[in-house]
């Protein structure tokens, strides 16, 4: 009985915390102001134990500004430059020339069971090194776009085998050569389904290039890391970083979730 | 049209869908192949449609042999239409985009030529008014009028298809099979795979019995109804028509 005739302070306290059907349409108000709250004072109260003297920090705000300018470009560049390797790469795997669709398998396999660091510090310090490739920036850029570029490999494959045997039946049927047929329906419909995880991609690209600070390019987590050394203002230094890479993921993640409902597939 | 078949054999692995058929069809319109599911009629057709290559055996459509090269066979299907059971249709196209591409990618017609002669095409099958609809937003029985729409746009020396109903409810079955009744009155050959006896019954000349991976009776629509030769026949039409 008591389900039917709750206390006042019952039906407050399910329809302040609790999503449930028939329920107020928006219930989170109460929720969304008491988490706030409570978390600020954790925050507060954590952060006060820390030393951060952000008048020092404020000082190197230019260091910050060019290293997450030099972020954005890295990550620009690299998705472009993965772009073309993943697809180059998803071809490769479906090539009836066995030689390149080996090469290509392995590729994708060994570098997708790598860690970005390994990749980075063999990359950078022995093959780099072995090729008197002494530029950091461009190197860097490459070995992050031949990481990412086996991710982008795998979703284009997912993409392209997504295309059912169906639609390849009625292309040939219709007198289309194979090269016509991944033009004209194959690549549509691919980049279609592939639009939301390219774009997720492109957020893993901009948070995974933090790591080329230890081949010492001078991207936004690379100037943290120094502020923070001259300054020894931790908290002053990394909250503003974790800041500035939110400002870039959020909104494509954002965009993602936009794209996913404009490109949702109708079947 | 006349099509002959010399020895025609085609096998997955070591399973032969198609052992050693040699028969003549001689049909002034249509053709239509019943049998039993897995008895190799969408193989055969497949075949004929020059999608796969036979095992062994030959092909005559009237009187050619289809060849055995990929670019040559290609060639022959340029010539001819297929419409398959569903998913015909270029889901990221409209209905007309659908009917053009391979007047425009395949016949090298130019666009806005191709664009008047898909608009007939489909004003002919009552679809003008969805030429701007994407496959989705058309029903099932739509989507196999445009599919047959586009096949035809090219003006194929022969009309093949695969089940053309068979994934749709009796309302969309009937609105395509009369479409297909309807082709009669042109010109163009059709070779039918069906599972609808009424529709073979009334509208095909010929009705071939694939079964067992070959064709032990085929006769004239009437006869091959009304006197069954075969024991096999006889069996398959009494299972399926006794509910």
């Amino acid at each position: 009985m008591r389900r039917d005739h709750p206390s006042k302070l019952h039906a407050f306290l399910r329809d302040a915390f609790f999503d449930r059907p028939g329920g107020p349409r928006s219930p989170h108000a109460v929720t969304v102001a008491l988490l706030l709250l409570g978390y600020s004072l954790a925050c507060w109260y954590g952060f006060s134990r820390v030393a951060g003297d952000w008048g020092l920090v404020w000082n190197y705000r230019v260091a910050f500004v060019q290293g997450w300018f030099l972020t954005i470009l890295i990550s620009i560049a690299a998705l472009f430059l993965s772009t073309a390797i993943g697809v180059a790469a998803a071809l490769a795997r479906r090539s009836a020339f066995l030689p390149l669709r080996y090469t290509a398998a392995v590729y994708v396999e060994s570098v997708r069971g790598l860690p970005l660091v390994v990749l980075i510090l063999f990359g950078f310090y022995v093959v780099a090194n072995a090729l008197q490739w002494h530029d950091r920036f461009s190197a860097g850029i490459v070995i992050l776009s031949l990481f990412s570029g086996a991710y982008i490999a795998e979703i284009i494959r997912a993409g392209v085998e997504s295309v059912g045997r169906s639609q390849w039946d009625s292309a040939r049927a219709i007198g289309l050569t194979t090269a016509q047929t991944y033009r004209l329906v194959v690549f549509p419909q691919v980049l279609r389904q592939s639009l939301p995880p390219l774009a997720g991609q492109f957020s893993s690209i901009i948070k995974d290039s933090s790591l080329l600070f230890i081949i010492g390019i001078t991207e936004v987590t690379f100037a943290a890391q120094q502020v923070a050394s001259a300054t020894y203002s931790n908290l002053a230094a990394y909250l503003p970083l974790g800041l500035l890479y939110l400002a870039l993921t959020l909104p494509v993640s954002l965009l993602t979730k936009w794209l996913e409902r404009r490109f949702r597939y109708e079947t | 049209m006349r099509i002959d078949l010399h020895g025609l054999t085609k096998s997955f692995g070591d399973h032969r869908v198609l052992d050693g058929v040699t028969t003549t069809f001689e049909f002034p319109h249509t053709l239509a192949l019943i049998g039993p599911s897995g008895g190799g009629k969408s193989t055969l057709l497949r075949l004929i449609a020059g999608l796969d290559a036979a095992t062994a055996g030959v092909i005559e459509v009237d009187g050619r042999p289809l060849p055995n090269d990929e670019r040559s066979l290609r060639d022959y299907r340029r010539g001819i239409g297929v419409v398959f059971q569903a998913y015909n249709l270029f889901p990221h196209l409209n209905a007309l985009e659908n009917v053009m591409l391979p007047l425009v990618h395949v016949h090298r017609i130019p666009p806005a030529e191709a664009r008047e002669r898909a608009l007939t095409v489909l004003r002919r099958f009552q679809l003008e008014a969805h030429a701007g609809k994407q496959p989705a937003m058309l029903s099932g029985g739509q989507r196999q009028r445009v599919a047959i729409a586009r096949a035809l746009a090219p003006s194929p020396s022969l009309l093949l298809l695969d089940e053309p109903t068979s994934a749709l409810d009796p309302e969309m079955t009937a609105e395509v099979l009369e479409v297909i009744a309807e082709l009669r009155e042109s010109d163009t050959p059709i070779v039918l795979v069906t599972h609808e006896m009424g529709f073979a019954r009334h509208t095909a000349d010929i009705v071939a019995f694939v079964a067992d991976g070959g064709i032990p009776f085929s006769a004239p629509a009437v006869e091959f109804f009304g006197n069954p030769g075969t024991e096999s026949v006889r069996r398959f039409l009494a299972k399926i028509l006794r509910y």
